[in-house]
């Protein structure tokens, strides 16, 4: 076979157009009058987000680029899952303004969009070196993203923090490859599963290199004990930048998680399985406690995003298809509600002055009830009552981990899952039975729109359950087999 | 095997990789100075494994190492602009590139 027939470029048609797509916005948004540009530049992005998403959908399953690109069903499944997380980050910035009432610089949307990028390239990943290539595209965009508002100090702060401890992580993850490139021989995970299946006993520079890239990989979906970063990062990147954060780049974490560990070192699960484990309890149980005493609900939703990412790292734990479908429809769970939050935040604006106390939402039962019913609904859905959706994803994600017989895994989650549930509620305690703050400034239709849709996408997640838990399958089969 | 790695073999190149990797990841959780230092302390850990991915690609006569070496030189070459450029917008705002000051948000 020659180069020329194994290249098949259709199958990374999606990524090859939002990469065109990104190039022709940032000239285009060059070539408006300053401070002008935003405006169309998100719309422009959001245009690129749909017809990407529905390319997807279309482009030819295979392997392509010499075998370091892969799209099959779990790819396709990440892939939708981060276009909307990036959709949504998009739409919220939009109305989006600073203290002293600027726009974003209209590179936001765009970087958001090389961010995405970059994160589709992960979950299509093939090679360590496809791997690694996303993973920084994704993450540089993001630290220029974090630091954006560059007359306020916390972001500044923030983007500096989220940069050293990222590109730390990064580096670990880079010795971490090379490591296992030198004992497994390749660096393709179809050549890495045969590397671990040939010998009984995989070599101990193999197992210290894996031990690396789940070190750097832990990082990026900021799980427990490398979770110090995500609070101050959080409450200092301006909201729609933090509501970015929470969604895509954790599902392609994720999807490069299932897919190096499920895959090239799924037949040696029994010596990651008990790392997995041991950093999912301790992401469960600190996201639950180090939440009780937040005053900020950014930083609040820091710590909810901790210990959301444990209970997802539970389905991995299992190590069974059933897990990975549990994971899958546990993120699209997460998706909807986290992006919904994320608008009635970006709606707590007094005089054009952003607030993010949760005193802050005091009566809002009262001044405004259409939001807070919407929040309460994504406060609800995150502690996991039916039918909303949080519910379905604890759910199936508690039974794929009983069927695997991990009990302990399972009594913690739920335990911790209680008394996730009383920082959750004295949200909605807050919003309906204190006395009323002063009222909020009409929220910008953008907002109403995101947090309409997201808060009828929980509610409804049931009637959507039947088919995503087939689309969830294929994905499944397509990394378990 | 190319010839330079058969002399000596593979061993000192990767102890002399994994003491870059150990200073700079020491370089970042000990210096409590300057944030410049943080940033040199990043590249030796990119060029640790920078050193090892040659060294390997050299003693398995595989060239995807190598080619990945130029990808991660690309990379850190625009991780340090990144950085650069956010350590100067922090020092507009806070007037210090002092470790001990990055400290606005804490709990």
């Amino acid at each position: 076979m020659g180069v020329m027939t194994t290249f098949n470029w259709a199958v990374a048609l999606p990524e090859l157009v939002l990469a065109l797509s990104g190039i022709v916005i940032l000239v285009a948004g060059v070539l408006q009058r300053k401070g002008e540009g935003f405006f169309p530049s998100a719309m422009l992005s959001v245009a690129a987000f749909l017809v990407c998403a529905l390319l997807v959908l279309l482009a030819p399953a295979g392997q392509g680029y010499a075998g370091t690109f892969v799209n099959d069903g779990f790819a396709r499944f990440m892939k939708i899952l981060i276009l909307t997380g990036g959709l949504a980050a998009v739409v919220l910035s939009v109305s989006y303004r600073t203290n002293d009432a600027q726009a974003l610089p209209f590179e936001a949307p765009v970087l958001m969009l090389f961010s995405t990028l970059g994160a589709m390239i992960m979950a299509s990943s093939a090679n360590l070196m496809t791997l690694f290539v996303g993973l920084e595209l994704s993450s540089l965009s993001i630290y220029i993203l974090c630091a954006l508002e560059r007359e306020n100090v916390l972001s500044a702060e923030a983007g500096l923090k989220y940069f050293i401890l990222g590109s730390l992580a990064s580096g670990l993850l880079l010795y971490g490859i090379s490591l296992v490139y030198g004992y497994a021989g390749t660096m393709e995970y179809t050549g890495l599963v045969e590397a671990v299946r040939a010998v009984a006993m995989p070599p101990m520079g193999l197992v210290v290199g894996i031990v690396f890239v789940v070190v750097g990989l832990s990082f990026k979906l900021s799980v427990v004990p490398f979770h110090m970063w995500t609070p101050d990062v959080y409450q200092g990147s301006p909201t729609p930048v933090t509501a970015y954060m929470a969604g895509a780049p954790k599902f392609a974490a994720f999807a490069l998680f299932l897919r190096v560990m499920a895959g090239p070192f799924g037949t040696i699960a029994p010596r990651w399985q008990i790392l997995v484990e041991v950093v999912s309890i301790l992401s469960m149980v600190y996201g639950a406690f180090a939440a009780i005493p937040q005053t900020n609900i950014k930083r609040l939703m820091a710590y909810s995003s901790i210990g959301h990412m444990g209970y997802a790292m539970m389905g991995l734990a299992a190590a069974s298809s059933a897990g990975v479908q549990a994971t899958l429809i546990y993120l699209a769970a997460y998706l909807v509600m986290n992006a919904g939050v994320f608008a009635c935040i970006g709606a707590m604006r007094r005089h054009g002055r952003e607030v993010t106390g949760i005193a802050d939402l005091a009566g809002l039962g009262k001044t405004n009830p259409g939001m807070a019913l919407a929040l309460a609904i994504f406060m609800f859905s995150m502690v996991g009552v039916p039918p909303l959706a949080g519910f379905f994803g604890k759910f199936l994600i508690f039974a794929s981990a009983w069927q695997s017989g991990l009990y302990t895994l399972v009594v913690i989650g739920a335990l911790s899952s209680i008394v996730g549930a009383y920082y959750y509620l004295r949200v909605v305690k807050v919003m309906y039975f204190d006395a009323p703050a002063e009222e909020f400034d009409r929220p910008a239709s953008s907002l109403l729109f995101v947090s309409g849709g997201m808060g009828l996408a929980t509610v409804l997640f049931i009637a959507m359950l039947g088919p995503l838990m087939a689309f969830a399958h294929q994905a499944a089969v397509a990394l378990v087999g | 095997m190319t010839p330079a790695i058969a002399s000596i073999g593979l061993t000192p190149y990767l102890i002399v990789s994994a003491v870059l990797l150990v200073l700079g990841v020491f370089g970042i959780f000990l210096n409590r100075k300057n944030i410049i230092i943080l940033l040199m302390s990043m590249e030796l850990i990119l060029l640790s494994a920078n050193l090892n991915l040659v060294a390997f690609s050299s003693a398995l006569g595989d060239l995807s190492g190598q080619v990945m070496v130029l990808f991660v030189l690309t990379i850190a070459a625009a991780e340090a602009a990144i950085g650069l450029a956010i350590v100067t917008v922090y020092f507009r705002n806070r007037g210090s590139i002092q470790v001990e000051d990055v400290t606005m948000m804490k709990g």
